[in-house]
């Protein structure tokens, strides 16, 4: 413990943090030394490079697009707080905590909705976000076609490719205007439980 | 008075009476069981290890091992699927009322996986990093290596408890006594042996007790080794280059052959039995001052090479631990002096617990310590083929090929042989792999489907 409280010292603003995402002071400070090691030159930002030289992510189909979701449109860097607020939305939603009214929401209730710039998501805007690169609230066609890409590149031919696109789009998109809505994409995800297939289990 | 007296004097008699067996009884149960004790560790472990035989208990023991961690992982593992289409299929088969076998096509789902995958290695890649996809998946019953351990099932907690017990009760104090046993045997015998005239007799009886003693001391860790292509063993007048895990490689490789140590002397007990290990055949031991004299360590190490009466040397190039996944830069000083050199590879089987030594992090006791309460210490070692100097090479590239020789038998990665190149390889075949199984499972069924 004594550890624990003197790592939680050095960080500023740990107590609003730890409201504001629901985390315990054992889970921040595991973050903590996973952000100092990852922050290999000390700097206390995080760039894209430093997520890019974890090996398993590089490794990742869609590995760029994750990265891509803890920078802020025209940030460069990424800090502490940041990096613990996105990781939030993946914590299991805490079914058992007592809701007090008096509290901020914490960041990973599914009801919260998509704002621009990303500072407070759900699990599945983080997923939309993911597909809509260019961030104008729809999951066009083309940006649809260059996630399969990613996911399958070179396993799978063009047409195969455009086929599957068509087909999903055919299926999601309800007012026909060739694009997904964060709506449409949402009722589309309906019945998965998202919670227990997304939410990291050692983040309980 | 008298009378009360004597009343008192009879009652303590009587009291002492009633003591007096039960002790008795007390002292010859502990006299029995101390006996049965030593009597088996003698029979079972002392003597063969002195022959040099094995009554093939550890192969039993690790079996059995296996075995129950196959079980554990099995529980687990229950509800939860780990490979990738399993795990799409999950998170589809929550959200779909669809007959599965047709809709295994893409889904917007699907995206959670991969967004998951990497999320999770944003959070920590580092007990992944260490061991293959296979190792991970079981669980040796030791907290240590399980960073995730949650309370999982009452059965395994229990058997884990169990486990505790049997290590710290039973197998640790175990193996310190035949460690203590060991050493000490070492210490005496060789300084007996020192008394010895130099001759045939002094080294054939040195390389026995060495032997014996470093016999001891294997199943004093409950090491399990298997040694392949032992006709490559090194020679008299070479130089024996392994890579370094931990300072139990030592122990590893002198149990089954007879070498010329180097090192450093260091102060107390490790003083000691360098000192008197040194008496009954040549060790090779600097000290402090001397080795940092690269031309004082060079000259005594060719001297020692080129009698051919002494054994080989035993070198770790890498000077420091590694985590046994990786072969670092090997230092070239052994490399130039100009003899055979003879690579040996050993690897630890991580599934029974992890060998390796952070020196920053434990100390030498503390490891020790840790060690010998893990369940079981498996390895395996690799003779390979004698490599000499060739015309035009270097000491460096000399080094670089030994080095890249170990890390392919071992199935260790090389790494600083290719610098960034080779890393990047990896990176793409791996992303394709998962390409791959992603593909086959959508366009597979496709196929079917344009089929019927």
């Amino acid at each position: 413990m004594g550890s624990t409280n003197s790592t939680l010292s050095k960080i500023p603003n740990v107590e609003e943090l730890m409201q504001e995402t629901g985390f315990t002071p054992a889970h921040i400070v595991r973050l903590y030394d996973r952000f100092e090691a990852l922050d290999k030159e000390k700097t206390g930002h995080l760039r894209p490079q430093d997520f890019g030289a974890i090996n398993r992510l590089a490794m990742n189909p869609i590995g760029d697009r994750i990265i891509g979701a803890f920078f802020s449109p025209g940030q460069e860097t990424v800090d502490f707080h940041s990096f613990v607020r996105i990781l939030a939305h993946f914590r299991p939603a805490d079914k058992k905590r007592p809701k007090d009214p008096s509290m901020p929401e914490p960041v990973n209730s599914r009801t919260s909705k998509l704002k621009y710039p990303p500072l407070v998501f759900s699990l599945i805007s983080v997923a939309f976000q993911l597909y809509d690169q260019d961030k104008d609230g729809k999951i066009s066609r083309a940006e649809l076609l260059q996630v399969l890409r990613s996911m399958l590149e070179m396993q799978v031919t063009e047409e195969q490719l455009e086929s599957i696109a068509d087909r999903t789009i055919q299926e999601a998109d309800l007012d026909k205007d060739d694009a997904i809505s964060f709506e449409e994409f949402r009722k589309s995800l309906e019945k998965v439980n998202i919670d227990h297939k997304m939410s990291i289990r050692f983040l309980r | 008075i008298s009378f009360r007296c004597m009343g008192c004097s009879t009652e303590e008699m009587g009291l002492f009476l009633d003591f007096n067996p039960f002790d008795n009884l007390l002292c010859i149960l502990l006299g029995i069981s101390f006996t049965v004790w030593f009597t088996l560790l003698l029979v079972f472990i002392i003597v063969p290890a002195i022959f040099g035989v094995s009554f093939g208990i550890r192969q039993l023991y690790m079996k059995t091992l296996l075995k129950i961690f196959e079980w554990a992982t099995h529980r687990i593992e229950r509800g939860e699927p780990t490979s990738l289409e399993e795990e799409i299929k999950e998170i589809r088969r929550s959200g779909s009322n669809r007959d599965l076998d047709h809709a295994s096509e893409f889904e917007m789902s699907d995206i959670f996986y991969f967004c998951r995958q990497g999320v999770e290695s944003i959070m920590d890649d580092e007990v992944t990093k260490r061991f293959s996809a296979e190792e991970l998946e079981s669980w040796n019953l030791l907290t240590r290596s399980n960073y995730n351990f949650q309370h999982i099932s009452l059965r395994l907690t229990v058997l884990w408890g169990l486990g505790v017990v049997i290590r710290y009760g039973f197998l640790l104090p175990l193996r310190v006594t035949l460690a203590f046993t060991g050493v000490g045997l070492l210490v005496v015998l060789t300084s007996i042996i020192g008394f010895l005239p130099n001759g045939r007799m002094k080294n054939f009886l040195s390389e026995q007790v060495h032997l014996m003693c470093y016999r001891i001391c294997v199943r004093a860790l409950t090491a399990i080794i298997t040694y392949h292509d032992s006709e490559n063993k090194p020679k008299n007048g070479g130089i024996c280059v392994a890579n370094h895990t931990s300072p139990i490689d030592v122990i590893i490789l002198a149990s089954d052959g007879c070498y010329a140590m180097v090192g450093q002397i260091h102060g107390g007990l490790m003083g000691v039995i360098q000192k008197s290990m040194v008496k009954a055949c040549p060790h090779i031991w600097f000290e402090r001052s001397e080795v940092k004299d690269r031309h004082l360590v060079a000259k005594r190490l060719s001297d020692h090479v080129e009698d051919k009466t002494k054994l080989p040397i035993l070198i770790f190039p890498e000077g420091t631990c590694i985590n046994n996944t990786s072969v670092m830069m090997f230092k070239k000083g052994s490399f130039e002096i100009g003899s055979t050199v003879y690579p040996v590879a050993i690897k630890y089987d991580p599934r029974f617990g992890d060998a390796f030594w952070n020196s920053s992090q434990f100390g030498m006791v503390n490891y020790l310590l840790r060690m010998m309460s893990s369940w079981a210490i498996v390895c395996s070692v690799w003779y390979l083929p004698p490599m000499t100097r060739e015309e035009g090479e270097d000491a460096v590239q000399f080094a670089n090929r030994v080095k890249a020789a170990i890390a392919r038998q071992g199935g260790l990665v090389d790494l600083l042989w290719d610098g960034g190149l080779k890393r990047g390889k990896v990176k793409d075949t791996f992303k394709e792999e998962q390409q791959k199984l992603y593909s086959k499972m959508l366009v597979g069924t496709q196929e079917d489907r344009s089929r019927s």
